[in-house]
């Protein structure tokens, strides 16, 4: 066992994990925080996506232990003072989410890439999110609503 | 409760479902966590065929954190019925036990040969490798056409025979039509001489030449991958006998009866509930021998246990798509009108039958004829066992296989007279009809007006531009050829009156049903028998109760997929939800209004008669100030001490609706694509899509339900395909080897509707959910044929991946090409065939 220390939505926590726990079960199970899913195991889907230090980073293909001494933000610590990130809003206004699963890791890598790339065009979008994976909306709303978040937030 | 004088029905209204997934407060099956409860783990074969020799869980429970470890012989009593098939398509079809836990043989890669449950899911999962498993490899079968050869390695050997069920049907006389013609198999197309039989009497008619196209056509294997994974909790029900089983469906109800006749626990002792669902797409119109394993352990071990597949066993124990091959004829005269239609059909069951494995194929079987008139139709569907997974509904279910096969004949027929795609389609439709009429298998189509969907698709499109540019590319040789690919379809819906589905194999029971209760705060729930997984049934019923009953969609909570909490329900698929279930929740309503009548009028000291009910309110006709809200009626119809006399207390209606047809939705589809002639790539240029579905409730959830279901029909047409190996190894076994279609692979759409209302229900709707799945894939590889014929090429299979589109103009070409792995349960027999143009 290892003991971690980590900052979760602006919350520190301690734990005592096995180090091969992932970074997406000690989220789920040690921490509660229930917005962030397994959708393929294999880092191809995207929907256990987090800000690692800001940064997107699938949190299905990295061990707990290595989000030692870091900050972690899932998709329940986006809102400001209870106020949905402009990306949130932005993909409810578009239709941009039909089941919603991989909703908050398509939201989180948005919010990431835009960071990046504060006025990106259509195409720099769907190259971008091409580690997350929709099976509902076909991408076309998705693209639309990070493009809608961009004018918002550049 | 806010007044609300407009309506909300075809109003784009937002999501009433998506804050609490934008905000990460969904209530996934996998967010379950119980007192006490365990982890449930699978030991799969890795055989797709063996004995099991050797079998001992006895190590993996000395293993730490293991509760209890089980084999097939260990828990055999506890499932008398087995997974149940619901399905019978004859009275031949042989439906093997599908036991939960093998006890002898092993007949896919994947199925289950022993379970362990531990505290957690990593201990259950490393006691897997503790259990001491020998297995005798046998002989595997892995494509239909050597399942059915003398000889083949049998699925199960009780049978003395892997074909499961041989179903036929035939209207007027396709054998005079095509008899004459060289064997089925032979593919392309053959213009006839004189002596042709059409369906006119005239000497005329007798002197037009016939055309007969013949093709073969293979729908690989899918796998519906919704992004959430199965999963289930199941535990004994606090305070009462029985169980409760949170699971990841699309069919609670269904379940409810399928896990009692499976484990004998009697239906009224079983509770069923569909959480938030992440998605389906057929895959969960299901139910699975986890989930009924997950009940049988929650009662053995007396304490809840959770199941949560990963994406490996998703694809290997989880339904899939599609998998027939397809001989398609077609009988046209020189004028291009269609005189008849044989189809052939093989259809892959895998080793067991699921829920509705064999019907899959039939309820298609009616739709090859598409949206073309003529009289002569005969079909013969083989289901064949095989020891892959086994198959069943995913989106679309048997509509797309049909509508591809008959559009891609359509287009063949079109080259081989030198026709314009659109004009040979044209020839053939109906008129517009707005009363049912029957097509050429006997199913009665409810409405069509498929001539201003395709004008509009053509004038959408700029029709006459493209073949404009795409000549000029075609003179000047550029490396990038453009195709146009035409695909106009018709899908049935609205599944649907019982007395069909009798017919169909699958008993009936296609009614559905809501009840309508207003509160004594004037608020109102709607308890739907439908159960969402990311349709927006909560907005869509919200928007229809709202204008009936004048409040707001915000009034309105939607309550469903509990069956302890709704009344009994028929489930979401097929698109029938609305057709069927909305059409519900506007009956119910409208029995809240006619009550509510009655006691305006007592409230009222007026006739029955003279109440209006408009905007909310109920009034006195001609006297618009004497009124009542339907707040207040429904505060008297709680308080009951002043109702009319004899009539019950509250406001509650329930309709259970039993619709009098299916819906046939339809439309036409452009697919403009650029074919890369040196690389094999495919790019999607433009996809114009004009779909009518009838009235549209809410056009922004419509417009979505088109774009998914138009990105999973490119996806079967570009990227996706299962690959096994000869020894029946799934080879695409996770994402990283199944191409799902990311964000760049796939294009924006241009859509547009038409707006025919369907005679089979009062709003007219007629569903939408898998329009785009059903139109897309012969849209798609019509449009590369389109691009590719000038090289002679007519056919390239599914998915139509550079490789194989390279392939197909290096042989065209006379050019060596190297071979390449093919999936060997459909791929290799499809390449073993000789295409048209492809060779």
């Amino acid at each position: 066992m290892r003991r971690i220390q980590v900052n979760v939505n602006g919350v520190t926590y301690e734990h005592e994990v096995e180090p091969r726990l992932l970074l997406v079960h000690y989220l789920r199970e040690g921490l509660n925080l229930t917005g962030t899913m397994v959708g393929c195991n294999t880092s191809n889907c995207g929907a256990c996506t987090v800000l690692l230090n800001g940064e997107s980073v699938k949190s299905c293909t990295l061990f707990a232990v290595q989000a030692d001494g870091h900050e972690i933000t899932t998709v329940q610590g986006l809102q400001t003072n209870g106020d949905w990130h402009p990306m949130q809003t932005a993909f409810h206004e578009n239709h941009a989410l039909q089941c919603g699963y991989c909703t908050p890791g398509m939201i989180l890598a948005s919010v990431s890439y835009l960071k990046e790339n504060p006025n990106p065009n259509e195409e720099d979008i769907r190259e971008a999110l091409e580690g997350n994976y929709c099976r509902c909306t076909g991408y076309e709303n998705i693209v639309k609503a990070v493009q809608q978040a961009a004018g918002q937030t550049s | 409760m806010t007044q609300a004088p407009e309506r909300y029905m075809g109003n784009g209204i937002p999501r009433k479902e998506d804050p609490n997934l934008v905000t990460g407060k969904a209530n996934w099956t996998d967010n379950i966590k119980l007192p006490g409860m365990v982890h449930m783990t699978m030991l799969r074969s890795p055989f797709a065929r063996a004995k099991v020799t050797k079998l001992d869980v006895s190590a993996a429970l000395e293993r730490p954190g293991v509760v209890a470890a089980f084999t097939g012989a260990d828990l055999a009593e506890e499932w008398p019925g087995g997974v149940p098939c619901a399905a019978v398509v004859t009275e031949e079809q042989k439906t093997p036990f599908f036991p939960p836990i093998v006890t002898d043989e092993v007949r896919h890669v994947g199925d289950v040969v022993a379970v362990v449950v531990a505290s957690d899911r990593y201990a259950a999962q490393d006691a897997l490798e503790f259990i001491e498993v020998d297995y005798e490899p046998l002989p595997a079968v892995v494509n239909m056409e050597d399942a059915l050869k003398e000889g083949s390695p049998l699925v199960h050997e009780d049978f003395g025979t892997n074909e499961c069920f041989t179903y036929t049907a035939n209207v007027g006389n396709t054998d005079e039509l095509f008899d004459r013609t060289d064997d089925p198999g032979d593919a392309g197309a053959e213009i006839r001489g004189p002596e042709v039989q059409g369906q006119g009497d005239t000497d005329e008619a007798f002197r037009r030449a016939n055309v007969v196209i013949k093709e073969r056509y293979i729908q690989q294997r899918l796998l519906p991958t919704a992004i959430e994974p199965r999963a289930s909790v199941a535990y004994p029900d606090p305070g009462h006998d029985g169980y409760v089983i949170y699971t990841s469906t699309q069919v609670p109800h269904l379940a409810k009866i399928v896990i009692s006749l499976a484990t004998g626990i009697p239906e009224n002792q079983i509770r069923v509930v569909a959480p938030d669902v992440g998605g389906g797409f057929g895959s969960k119109l299901n139910i699975y021998r986890e989930e009924i394993l997950a009940v049988v352990l929650a009662k053995r071990l007396g304490t809840p246990v959770k199941f949560v597949e990963d994406r490996s066993e998703n694809y290997q124990a989880t339904i899939h798509g599609r998998g027939q091959i397809q001989d398609v004829e077609l009988a046209a005269d020189s004028d291009g009108k269609i005189l008849g239609m044989r189809v052939k059909l093989l259809d892959d069951m895998g080793a067991y039958l699921q829920l509705l494995t064999p019907v899959i194929a039939i309820s298609g079987a009616a739709m090859f004829p598409g949206v073309y008139t003529f009289d002569a139709f005969s079909i013969e569907i083989k289901g064949v066992f095989t020891n892959l997974t086994p198959t069943d509904a995913y989106r679309g279910a048997g509509r797309p296989e049909a509508c591809y096969a008959i559009e891609r004949a359509m287009d063949s027929l079109a080259r081989e007279l030198d026709m314009d795609p659109a004009e040979i389609r044209r020839r053939n439709f109906y008129e517009p009809f707005d009363e049912p009429t029957a097509n050429p298998a006997g199913l009665m189509y409810d409405s069509f007006n498929l001539q201003a969907a395709l004008d509009r698709a053509v004038e959408l499109a700029d029709y006459q531009s493209l073949r404009e540019e795409q000549r000029r590319r075609r003179e000047a040789n550029d490396p990038v050829q453009l195709g146009i690919g035409f695909s106009t379809y018709t899908e049935i819906c609205g599944l649907g009156p019982s007395h069909a589905l009798a017919g169909l194999g699958i008993g009936g029971g296609g009614w559905e049903v809501a009840s309508v209760r207003m509160l004594v705060t004037g608020k109102v729930e709607v308890a739907t028998g439908t159960s969402p997984h990311g349709q927006g049934h909560e907005t869509s019923w919200s928007q229809i109760a709202a204008d009936v009953l004048g409040v707001t969609p915000d009034d309105v909570e939607v309550l469903h997929g509990d069956t302890g909490t709704v009344p009994f329900g028929r489930d979401t698929y097929g698109s029938r939800s609305l057709a069927v279930g909305g059409i519900a929740v506007y009956h119910a309503a409208n029995k809240v209004i006619e009550k509510g009548k009655k006691i305006a009028a007592h409230m009222l000291e007026a006739a029955e008669e003279d109440i209006e009910f408009e905007g909310g309110k109920f009034s006195v006709a001609g006297s618009p100030d004497q009124n009542v809200g339907i707040g207040d009626v429904a505060g008297a119809a709680y308080l009951g001490n002043d109702l009319p006399e004899g009539m019950e207390p509250t406001l509650n209606e329930t309709m259970t609706f039993d619709p009098p047809n299916f819906t046939f939705p339809f439309g036409a589809h452009i697919c403009v694509t650029e074919v890369d002639t040196e690389t094999g790539a495919v790019k999607i240029r433009d996809y114009i899509a004009v779909d009518d579905c009838g009235p549209v409730i809410n056009p922004t959830i419509v417009d979505g339900q088109l774009h998914g279901g138009l990105a999973q029909g490119i996806a079967q047409a570009l990227y996706e395909g299962v690959i096994y190996d000869e020894e029946g190894n799934l080879l695409t076994a996770s994402m990283v080897n199944y191409m799902i279609p990311g964000a760049p692979e796939l294009p924006n759409y241009t859509l547009d509707r038409t707006v025919t209302p369907s005679p089979s229900n009062p709003l007219g709707v007629k569903g939408v959910g898998e329009a785009g799945t059903i139109g897309a894939p012969p849209a798609v590889i019509n449009s590369v044929v389109d691009a590719l014929s000038p090289m002679g090429i007519r056919h390239i299979d599914m998915p139509a991946s550079p490789m194989r589109v390279w392939k197909a103009i290096q042989n065209a070409q006379g050019l060596q090409s190297g071979d390449r792995q093919e999936d060997a349960s459909l791929g290799a027999s499809a390449a073993g065939i000789k295409q048209g143009g492809d060779a």
